[in-house]
């Protein structure tokens, strides 16, 4: 052996990546036992050698070999331990490892039931086009209904049982008040969807919160009409639900003129009358319409150059249908046993 | 709005079975909830088929038979029915059915035969006063099969949601008109007997006139625009008869006396509410239509005692107020057995004055209802003509004088002027001229003749809701039948809007924490409050819940309680939420965060390791950035110790607090394991807004500024050198304090640190603690020399001493 401090250096380095590559491939105690021998073993361990060396040193090199010796010597021993110990866990030896036992597993986690819905849905609506638009849940009353053309004392109000703050403000019935507000701020075109909580005063029931998502869509342009607003939600319809039958019959917005709901056929029974939708056969997924020209002029559109049309849904519901959850109260107790079900 | 099949057959004709007539009714105008089968009670009666009949041994008029009820067994059924035969069916009813009257049938004998049911005549179905023979059925329905889909019999309830825009449709009449535009048949008011009685032509005023004796003003034109009357003296008060009662009972009204019930059927048939008083309880006898005095009160039908006041229209005598206008009668004029002499008021009041005083008195009737959404002002003169020829028809009685009609400012029909190019353009497809036409007139628009596309509609005056043009096109649409339009996908432009930053940011922070294991939940945002901290509702849904959460903890925590409460220890909850601050004025600030709940098992335990740990503070300051470097990147993220004892450490993003990391105190069971929570700030949402009502502030459309960029750093190629360290850190000096001397004295050539070990106990003063690290150096482009790495360490150690007095460990 060279003398030299870098020689030794290397040396000793050189031998702790060997020594440790053999750790690395040990597969069993006895292989380790053999490994541990030959390298920190007391009596027949290479690294004695090293030592040995010591004293041939120049007087101000030996405190420098004698830390580095040092560091390889601690760090080999715990890289021992470190084995003898997986090695013991997993014991015995590789051939005779059971491997029926089950694995080591990680905690997996989910998304939401409605997340996965919304998600979902953003994703169809994406392809067709469609940016994501956000607003606040607490808002003026002006963005939630007079800007969508909400006649005060009228009976629609009945149809938004309304949270109101006691400083001023409501939290918001519908994400509609996402419509006004992107209008305001970008030109024509415009292709949104806007997914957010919204609130109503109603009581919890199987299929009724006082908060539940929501998931906005509108499209403004110039010659946007009534068979864009059909075609895109039919679209949707059909690549959420798989290959189904639409219907459009009429419904009432103030917002939206003509305005419609959008039902699909009822998975349950394919369309013959069953409980699930009340005998008819259709299920109803959206209420739409092309949006109502003083809609338009509220958020300062010219309604003669441009129109548009809305939908909006309501993902809680849809979640309950597509993974066949009973009763609403379920997605808000945030129960891991069924959140757990979710992490697939 | 309950609809009577029968009733709406006996306005308009159809074929259409009460499941083909729902369909119709959802299609063209609004959704049907459900249909009642109002003869329920015979759902349990089924067809019977008679397989064998034998005289009864022991009756010369009972006959022993062997009925198939579709059982699978045949049924023994004595039978006194002359009619019988074999091979024959009839409605039967087994043991254990009850009949209409309420008959149950048990399993019994008949002198000494069994008899399991009963087979039955249409007197015992309640189906008439037939009894002679039980009731052949002639249908090619198996035994078994449902009695009523053998034989339809009863009426039909159907029950129709009505949009708060369609008044017309809360009326017999107006469902028929849309009926008789489908069908190309037409809606006539059925005839009624006995109601032939001349009524005279009424006489027209503006604030006063009288109806025979009685002196009718008109005070308040503005909550009662129309006011009518009449007056019938010599009316006979009793019960209404069978049609009248079947009527009703049909849409779910209760017959209460035939004049009551003759004004009920006036309103479900042509949806106008009228009232009738005892004109000898009026005081005048006079009619008022004025504003109700302050602190007026008035005993309403249903006897509750009702302060009014002066925003309220009533009805009144000389005296004092016989009832709320539109909405419910006083009981001090209320037609009872004694009346001979009837004042019949038919009106208009004005839709929101309405809705204004049914909420402020929180009493809602069909007549407010449809007050509320705008009855037809001008047929008000036929309803009465029709109301008072039904009235006498039923009760008897005479018309004195002739009825008065105050109707000070007639309104006129509105005519709107519709563009079929427009029409094209919003529907999408053409719509040829004559067809709009076509379309709009059985529902009693009028269509003037097209000149350059345009014409000009007269619109009917029981659609209040059609003002302008997008709503014919609504009416065209809808008439036409919106499933008749193409769902052809068509050519669109790209829109100008860029994903919302918050969509983003949210989407990626959820990720990360899903990534982390973690099971997202969702909590309301209510919360107990009771503080100037919080968000306050103003109408609460219960007491608990009268304020908004400041954090997503507080709600976020009740979730992990429920978690422990249903006795699962291993829980891992994150949320994405907003939370609420109050402001001085307006709005609260909104924030949108993300929370972390973890308790339990670090890893779900596995059988090679019996001492699985749970999750500690390290794992949620762990879980607190591995959050925060989703939202702000590694380098901009720090976490440092808590200002004060409330959290461990408080989490800065961009050099801003932004979050926090603390042990949570939950109401949890003696089991459960330590709980950490993390909290974040993802974004402040802005509720200002955007512009002025009317007008837009249109950005710059920005479709995404590329957010985080990092530059790649070369990895290197020449080798690494490492020293460790063991220090004794005194335990109130903070190791990250420690670490910050080791950086700098290192000089740039350090290019890691890393914990490798704490340790106190022996060997280690009191006060102390050992700490390891190992430091990492590396030249970027020669390999470090021994003696440079030693010469750093030296150094290193000098100015740890120096600067903090920590030294290195000794042993």
């Amino acid at each position: 052996m060279s003398t030299t401090l870098a020689d030794l250096v290397a040396q000793l380095d050189a031998f702790r990546d060997a020594t440790l590559a053999q750790l690395a491939v040990a597969d069993s105690l006895d292989a380790l036992e053999a490994v541990r021998a030959s390298s920190v073993g007391r009596t027949r361990g290479a690294l004695n050698d090293y030592k040995a060396q010591l004293p041939k040193l120049a007087g101000a090199d030996k405190p420098t070999f004698g830390a580095r010796f040092n560091a390889v010597k601690v760090e080999l021993e715990a890289a021992i331990d470190a084995r003898h110990a997986a090695l013991s866990a997993s014991a015995p030896a590789a051939a005779a490892l059971d491997l029926s036992m089950p694995a080591r597993r990680q905690w997996r986690g989910a998304k939401h039931p409605v997340t996965i819905v919304l998600e979902e849905i953003e994703g169809i609506f994406r392809d067709l086009g469609f940016t994501i638009a956000t607003g606040p849940e607490a808002e003026h009353e002006w963005y939630n209904f007079g800007a969508l053309n909400f006649p005060p004392d009228h009976p629609a109000m009945d149809m938004h049982d309304t949270l109101y703050l006691e400083r001023g403000g409501l939290l918001r019935t519908h994400t509609s008040p996402v419509q006004i507000r992107t209008l305001q701020s970008y030109p024509p075109p415009i292709r949104i969807i806007a997914p957010g909580n919204v609130f109503r005063r109603d009581f919890f029931d199987a299929s009724h919160a006082p908060m539940f998502a929501q998931i906005e869509g509108m499209a403004v342009d110039e010659g946007i009409s009534f068979v864009d607003l059909k075609a895109t939600l039919a679209n949707f319809a059909n690549r959420f639900f798989g290959e189904t039958k639409t219907r459009f019959r009429p419904s009432f917005f103030p917002f939206t003129e003509p305005s419609a709901e959008m039902d699909v056929a009822c998975r349950i029974c394919n369309g013959a009358g069953c409980a699930t939708c009340k005998q008819t056969g259709w299920v109803e997924i959206l209420g739409c319409g092309m949006m109502h020209p003083a809609v338009l002029e509220s958020a300062g559109v010219d309604s003669q150059k441009y129109s548009g049309w809305a939908f909006g849904m309501g993902p809680a519901r849809m979640a309950l249908q597509r993974f066949g959850i009973p009763d609403i109260r379920i997605q808000y107790d945030s129960d891991i046993a069924f959140l757990e079900q979710f992490a697939q | 709005m309950n609809a009577s099949y029968e009733w709406l057959k006996a306005i308009v004709p159809f074929d259409y079975t009460p499941e083909q007539l729902r369909d119709l009714i959802t299609a063209r105008c609004c959704p049907v909830d459900e249909l009642v089968r109002l003869r329920a009670d015979l759902a349990s009666v089924v067809v019977g088929q008679v397989v064998e009949a034998g005289a009864h041994p022991d009756s010369d008029h009972l006959w022993v038979t062997k009925v198939d009820a579709g059982k699978g067994e045949l049924l023994d059924v004595v039978c006194g029915a002359p009619n019988v035969k074999v091979g024959a069916k009839y409605p039967f009813a087994a043991a254990g059915t009850t009949l209409p009257g309420g008959l149950k049938l048990e399993k019994r004998k008949i002198r000494g035969a069994t008899s399991n049911g009963m087979l039955c005549s249409a007197r015992e179905l309640g189906l008439g006063e037939e009894h002679d023979g039980i009731l052949e059925l002639n249908t090619n329905l198996p035994p078994g099969a449902p009695f009523l889909d053998a034989m339809p019999v009863g009426d039909t309830r159907i029950v129709v949601d009505v949009t708060p825009n369609r008044p017309d449709l809360l009326s017999h009449v107006g469902i028929a008109r849309e009926i008789a535009a489908a069908t190309g048949g037409t809606a006539a008011l059925p005839t009624l007997d006995g109601a032939t009685a001349k009524v005279p032509a009424a006489a027209r005023g503006d604030r006063e006139g009288s109806a025979g004796p009685v002196r009718v003003t008109l005070e308040d034109p503005e909550g009662c625009p129309r006011l009518t009357g009449v007056f019938i003296r010599g009316v006979k008060v009793g019960p209404s008869p069978a049609w009248l009662v079947e009527r009703l009972v049909a849409v779910g009204s209760r017959s209460i006396n035939n004049v009551v019930d003759a004004t009920n059927y006036m309103l479900h048939e042509v949806g106008q509410p009228m009232h009738a008083y005892d004109a000898k309880l009026l005081a005048g006898p006079a009619i008022v239509a004025r504003r109700a005095r302050a602190g007026e009160t008035l005993r309403t039908l249903d006897g509750v005692n009702r302060t009014l006041d002066p925003s309220m229209t009533v009805i009144a005598d000389a005296e004092r107020a016989q009832g709320v206008a539109g909405v419910m009668g006083g009981s001090t004029s209320e037609v009872s057995d004694a009346t001979t002499d009837i004042f019949l008021e038919v009106a208009y009041f004005d839709p929101s004055s309405i809705r204004r005083t049914r909420r402020a008195l929180q009493l809602s009737t069909d007549a407010s209802y449809r007050f509320e959404r705008g009855v037809d002002i001008e047929g008000i003169p036929r309803a009465l003509e029709r109301a008072a020829q039904l009235l006498i028809a039923v009760a008897g009685g005479s018309i004195e004088g002739a009825p008065i009609d105050l109707y000070p400012v007639p309104r006129h029909a509105l005519s709107i002027t519709i563009d079929s190019a427009r029409v094209a353009k919003l529907l999408g497809e053409p719509v040829a001229e004559p067809d709009i036409a076509t379309l709009l007139a059985p529902v009693g628009f009028a269509v003037g003749a097209f000149a350059n596309a345009r014409a000009s509609v007269t619109v009917p005056t029981w659609r209040p809701d059609v003002t302008q043009s997008v709503d014919l096109v609504e009416e065209i649409a809808r008439l036409r039948g919106y499933d008749s339009f193409s769902n052809e996908l068509r050519p669109f432009r790209r829109g100008t809007v860029p994903n919302s930053p918050l969509a983003v940011l949210t989407k990626r922070v959820r990720e990360r924490c899903v990534s982390a294991g973690l099971l997202e939940a969702l909590s309301m945002p209510f919360v107990r409050g009771g503080d100037d901290s919080h968000v306050k509702l103003a109408n609460p849904m219960a007491e608990d819940e009268g304020y908004l959460r400041r954090d997503l903890l507080e709600t976020l925590a009740k979730r992990a309680e429920h978690n422990l409460a249903q006795r699962h220890r291993d829980v891992r909850l994150f949320e994405i939420g907003s939370v609420f601050a109050p402001t001085p004025a307006g709005l609260p600030r909104e924030e949108m965060r993300v929370a972390a709940i973890v308790l339990g098992h670090r890893h779900p335990p596995h059988w090679s390791d019996t001492s699985a740990p749970d999750f500690d503070e390290w794992d949620a300051k762990g879980l607190a950035e591995l959050i925060a470097t989703a939202i702000g990147g590694a380098a901009q993220t720090e976490l440092r110790a808590a200002p004060d004892s409330s959290a461990l450490w408080e989490v800065a993003i961009y050099g801003e607090a932004r979050g926090v990391v603390r042990r949570l105190a939950l109401d949890a069971p003696v089991w459960a394991p330590a709980a950490f929570g993390v909290e974040i700030t993802l974004v402040h949402v802005s509720s200002a807004p955007v512009a002025p009502p009317g007008q837009s502030k249109l950005e710059h459309p920005d479709l995404g500024a590329p957010t985080s960029h990092f530059n790649f750093k070369p990895f290197p190629s020449t080798p690494s050198t490492f020293v460790d360290v063991a220090l004794l850190v005194p335990n109130d000096l903070a190791v990250s304090r420690v670490e910050s001397v080791i950086r700098e004295a290192s000089g740039e050539l350090l290019e890691s640190l890393s914990l490798l070990s704490e340790y106190r106990g022996a060997g280690i003063a009191e006060g102390f603690r050992s700490v390891a690290w190992r430091l990492t150096f590396r030249h970027p482009e020669r390999t470090l020399r021994d003696k440079e790495v030693a010469g750093r360490r030296d150094k290193l150690l000098r100015t740890l001493e120096g600067e903090l007095g920590v030294r290195q460990r000794t042993t």
